[in-house]
């Protein structure tokens, strides 16, 4: 394990040469990318002066290495997984999604869920489910995709028979085809979208609990294949920009049934490893954007995927060490620019804290920390040992061990026959004219 | 997907009701100050109907703190839909839903229904979303509720204007994009698109959004396959680095529309590039190199250890020194490189068989010419 006390890149001398270069031609994207740089110079050279006050006593010693704010950020889940202001009224529609971002990120900070909240967890996913099948945003609603991936994982999380028993399996089956589509993608919900993120949802949710049939994700691959487009990266749908998180997406759902090799792997990875803003350490979403801290997972987080799949692929040149991503200024980025004071993670300096961001801000510092799997583990930790978290399961983003557990459940399980044998079928009844 | 307290473009329900309050106050004056607002529960018209509570459960887990308004909205919604009513003021309260929490895509379902059943003018429902996206750009559900209204009106029309009126806004809009391109596709109204897409790289080259609508376009018209055409993307992509080397989405841009064909087989590119380095040098530029050289290696027989060298040294240069947050991606390609073209370097081994597309052959190679 390698602990690096100091010294920090973002402290180094040819850190400043890393700012944006505009040629002389200012653009609204070199203003805007400007502008945060020169947010992040400030919180780095504030964090400089307490780094380099004497360390008289023990109190500036403890504070002069990054830290993570453990305490404040556990605060912070335990009241919401509880309690939200009205500030989350634009989230009713999606609280197994609070769920899911509370419980892992608590599951990361490794603090334990106390078990009657668990079981009140359970109860609550429960009245989310849908009578038809898969659960949705909040109780009496529709169900949809994403929450029902939210569900799944913040279920597996707990980790209980209570929990497990909760999903109907028969009736997720069916609405996972209701929701299929001839060409091989999936509609978020009857009626709704298409994009990348319902491949993802329906593969992680069918492979956790074991209800993949032949046809199920019949055509998906070469669907999820065409979204990958000229700059390497995959966009929502055929045609858009490569984007952080609808590459995420695309490549785990591939990676969950079993084609990741169909994709320009070589091209995926440069685009990708580009995605890393050489000043503030952090990912951004898409070329010429700003960074933002919840793509230290939706890009980050390709990297371990894209390792196993070359490697998978007979790659001997693969690093036994570390991530292509540079590890170290990834999580000075988090640690320095992402925390909130009272608690919670978020995109950038100047912006709020929420739940999304504490979520994915903990998952990237999580891929940041550790390389490898169970047989081969390194770990990196900026700032102090107590800044460690768990590692996260690449795929699925729950812990590891969880994913171990969920899968060997419901593997005891048969895999439900579906009312609908033939997905060309259940399909029509899904074009949107209701 | 996105979570958090809203963001701050968009109407706070609090200032609504507090403007609404004042009204109340002084058209009621008799209502007493709790219940200043006209709750659907102390209207006649809902009289009939039983609003149903949410129902989270026993000890209730990620509890929003509704305000009234919202609870009692959606309260009466809830009731609506446990009755499948199709009526007016059902309709009514769908547009109230939806003021309260716009990514609410039951209620959004439920209003597409209704439009349905009760026949509702649909050029009302266009001014109507019209609206609502110019107040919320950046949520799913508004921006496909107006794709199903266009497709049943059959009536792309207003469409490329107002989403150049959102763009306006702000050019990378990935939701109106994706509305434009299936705009474009469904009803093939190319002919502008190309002049759009200069305009918005005249006012912002580094607007990647609208380079990726360039090939788009470029993909669905004339295609790349034509020497002129290609040329000429060409000859744009290096007038555009020449303005502004550091601008990441050209460089990209150049790669992605000769990789197809070969970037080592475009006549004098190299010799442009190298001579673009003497005074247009950038880590994209660099890499580009890196490209150009390892598609010569691949798809050029003969000695080639002159080239390697050079994409091993740049790879170096690039970890080193000139782009480090890229110093394991920078030095992984180089180690890749060296593998699989053999350097002669004593420590290599041949890499076991790659089953990746493209490079079945080259393990092939490797194996016939490096017996280290």
């Amino acid at each position: 394990m390698e602990s690096v006390s100091s010294p920090l890149r973002c402290f180094g001398e040819c850190h400043t040469a890393e700012k944006y270069t505009d040629d002389g031609v200012e653009t609204v994207t070199s203003v805007e990318q400007r502008k945060v740089e020169r947010s992040i110079q400030e919180v780095v050279s504030v964090y400089k002066q307490i780094h380099s006050l004497p360390h008289t006593t023990a109190v500036f010693a403890t504070m002069t290495e990054p830290t993570l704010l453990r305490d404040q950020h556990y605060q912070y889940l335990k009241k919401g997984l509880r309690h939200l202001s009205d500030a989350y009224e634009c989230l009713d529609a999606s609280r197994p999604w609070l769920c899911y971002w509370i419980l892992h990120s608590l599951e990361l900070l490794e603090e334990p869920v106390p078990t009657a909240i668990a079981s009140d967890v359970c109860k609550f996913l429960a009245q989310c489910q849908s009578p038809t099948g898969g659960f949705a945003g909040g109780p009496c609603q529709a169900a949809h995709l994403a929450p029902t991936y939210a569900a799944v994982n913040a279920l597996c999380i707990i980790g209980t028979q209570e929990a497990y028993n909760i999903i109907d399996r028969e009736k997720l089956l069916s609405f996972l085809f209701s929701v299929k589509q001839p060409d091989g993608s999936f509609v978020m919900h009857i009626g709704g979208e298409v994009d990348v993120r319902s491949t993802y949802c329906a593969a992680s949710v069918a492979s956790l609990t074991n209800i993949m049939t032949p046809t199920l994700f019949q055509d998906t691959p070469t669907w999820i294949v065409s979204c990958q487009n000229w700059e390497g990266g995959l966009g929502g749908v055929p045609g858009l920009e490569a984007h952080g998180g609808y590459t995420f997406c695309g490549m785990a759902a591939l990676v969950i049934l079993g084609k990741e090799h169909m994709l320009d792997l070589k091209s995926l990875l440069r685009w990708v490893a580009s995605r890393q803003m050489r000043y503030e350490g952090g990912f951004q979403g898409r070329c010429n954007k700003l960074v933002d801290g919840c793509y230290s997972f939706w890009q980050a987080g390709l990297l371990p995927l894209l390792h196993r799949a070359l490697f998978k692929g007979g790659d001997s040149t693969l690093s036994l060490q570390k991530w292509m991503f540079e590890q170290q200024a990834l999580q000075e980025y988090i640690l320095l620019c992402c925390q909130n004071p009272a608690g919670g993670l978020l995109d950038k300096p100047g912006k709020s804290r929420d739940f999304y961001h504490t979520c994915y801000c903990l998952s990237g510092l999580s891929v940041a920390q550790h390389f490898g799997n169970m047989d081969l583990h390194h770990e990196l930790i900026v700032g102090r040992e107590e800044n460690r978290l768990a590692p996260s399961h690449p795929v699925y983003n729950i812990c590891p061990e969880k994913v171990a557990q969920a899968i060997q459940h419901f593997h005891q399980l048969p895999v439900p026959v579906p009312a609908q044998k033939e997905v060309s079928s259940a399909c029509n009844t899904t074009a949107d004219h209701s | 997907m996105r979570g958090g307290a809203r963001k701050g473009s968009k109407k706070s329900p609090k200032l609504i009701m507090k403007t609404r309050s004042v009204i109340c106050f002084t058209a009621l004056p008799s209502l007493s100050p709790s219940r200043l607002c006209s709750y659907k529960r102390d209207r006649k018209e809902w009289a009939d109907l039983e609003p149903v509570p949410q129902d989270d459960g026993p000890n209730p887990v990620v509890k929003i703190a509704y305000s009234d308004k919202f609870t009692d909205v959606y309260d009466y919604f809830r009731a609506l839909l446990k009755n499948d009513e199709k009526s007016d003021r059902a309709f009514t309260l769908t547009a109230e839903a939806i003021e309260l929490n716009a990514a609410n895509y039951t209620v959004w379902h439920y209003r597409r229904v209704l439009l349905q059943a009760l026949e509702k003018d649909l050029r009302e429902e266009m001014r109507y979303i019209t609206a609502i996206i110019e107040d919320q750009p950046k949520n799913y559900q508004v921006w496909h509720h107006r794709r199903m209204v266009v497709e049943w009106l059959n009536d792309p029309s207003e469409e490329l204007e107002f989403i150049a009126e959102i763009l306006s806004q702000d050019a990378k809009n990935y939701h109106a994009w994706q509305h434009r391109q299936w705009v474009l596709k469904e009803y093939k109204l190319w002919d502008s698109e190309l002049e759009y897409v200069e305009q918005l790289l005249e006012e912002d080259v580094r607007n990647n959004s609208a380079w990726n609508q360039r090939h788009y376009v470029i993909s669905h018209t004339t295609g790349y396959s034509d020497p002129s055409i290609l040329n000429r993307e060409v000859q744009y992509s290096l007038k555009q680095i020449k303005k502004a080397p550091h601008n990441e989405s050209v460089w990209n841009y150049l790669k992605g529309i000769l990789q197809d064909r070969g970037l080592s087989s475009h006549p004098g590119l190299l010799e442009q590039i190298l001579e673009l380095k003497e005074t247009h040098c950038s880590p994209y530029l660099l890499g580009f190199l890196v490209d150009i050289y390892e598609d010569s290696l691949e798809n050029t027989s003969g000695d080639q250890v002159e080239v390697l060298s050079k994409a091993l040294e740049l790879c170096e240069l690039l970890a080193q020194e000139r782009d480090t947050i890229r110093r394991e991606y920078w030095s992984y390609v180089g180690r890749s490189l060296q593998t699989k073209y053999c350097s002669g370097d004593p420590s290599t081994t041949s890499s076991a068989p790659e089953t990746d597309r493209g490079s079945a052959s080259v393990s092939v190679h490797q194996e016939t010419t490096c017996n280290s």
